[in-house]
């Protein structure tokens, strides 16, 4: 056995076993930090895999934002877990019969595929991501972008809320579009009158 | 360490996400976080098809399901802060206005 081998075993039962935690946690909170150690394992698997930037990418992309995102929403709303939790015990046998057959359908399709050979890549594979993706698959990626900032926009749209209409509060447009003639009155007084 | 390695962790991977989504069938949480659970195991499988095939394709695609899952969970998470704050649940089984 290669020391490859042994490294994927190892990040591959870590990734196995912290998503089943991910799903069965009787803790939200578990569950999401479960969920980062699930998208780290997978991070290193990426590296074993040659795909650095991908693994870079998953690290900063999914456990810097994503799984924040997560942790700040579960902190967030406080809900009856107890009662949630209670009601999943129900579920449990439906989704054992789903999971069973879908990972007898796996076992089915994985015993009569063929293995391929490892090929060995010349260039670093940052460069060839860059190279294909900004000639090759440049409108997809503009597409990306695109439905990134609607992602922005719809977020914050969907959580703006409009205060009640007693409160203060500052209308920062107002107040730049105030011109000097508004804001200032200029006024001739003569001398020794007083204002 | 071969393909099929991977291939297998990737259907272990969605199992447990298929799994999750119904016994969590009342929590919309974890539901989406079964669903990430779910695009990751895709993606080990477009990484290890990526690097066994020697062809960058797969990687590429990766990078658009990471982009579009990253969205997802955003909105998703929008749509629930919204609806918590409107219902003060986030039960799925409550879930049912337009239902009629």
């Amino acid at each position: 056995m290669m020391v490859v081998d042994v490294i994927f075993y190892a990040f591959a039962a870590v990734t196995a076993l912290a998503a089943i935690g991910v799903v069965s946690s009787r803790n939200q909170v578990h569950s999401v930090l479960l969920l980062i150690l699930t998208f780290f394992s997978t991070a290193a698997l990426f590296v074993l895999l040659e795909a650095e930037f991908l693994a870079a990418l998953l690290v900063m992309v999914y456990m810097g934002a994503v799984a924040v995102l997560f942790l700040f929403v579960v902190m967030m709303l406080d809900m009856e877990l107890n009662e949630l939790k209670e009601q999943a015990i129900n579920h449990l046998p439906l989704g054992l019969a789903v999971g069973g057959v879908i990972l007898l359908e796996f076992v089915v399709v994985l015993s009569h595929s063929h293995a391929l050979p490892a090929a060995a890549s010349s260039i670093p594979n940052t460069l060839a991501i860059g190279r294909s993706l900004y000639t090759q698959h440049l409108y997809p990626f503009e597409l990306a972008s695109l439905i990134l900032l609607v992602a922005l926009v719809g977020a914050v749209v969907l959580t703006l809320r409009e205060r009640k209409s007693g409160a203060k509060r500052q209308n920062i447009s107002q107040q730049i579009a105030r011109s000097r003639s508004e804001a200032v009155e200029l006024v001739h007084r003569k001398p020794g009158e007083g204002a | 360490m071969s393909l099929h390695h991977f291939l297998v962790l990737g259907a272990i991977l969605f199992t447990t996400g298929v799994f999750g989504i119904f016994l969590n069938r009342r929590n919309v949480i974890i539901i989406l976080m079964s669903i990430e659970l779910i695009l990751l195991s895709v993606n080990i499988n477009f990484v290890a098809f990526s690097h066994y095939n020697n062809d960058v394709n797969g990687q590429i695609f990766t990078f658009f399901v990471l982009a579009v899952a990253a969205a997802e969970a955003a909105i998703g998470l929008a749509i629930l802060v919204a609806f918590f704050r409107n219902r003060a649940t986030i039960d799925v089984e409550r879930i049912d206005t337009l239902k009629g």
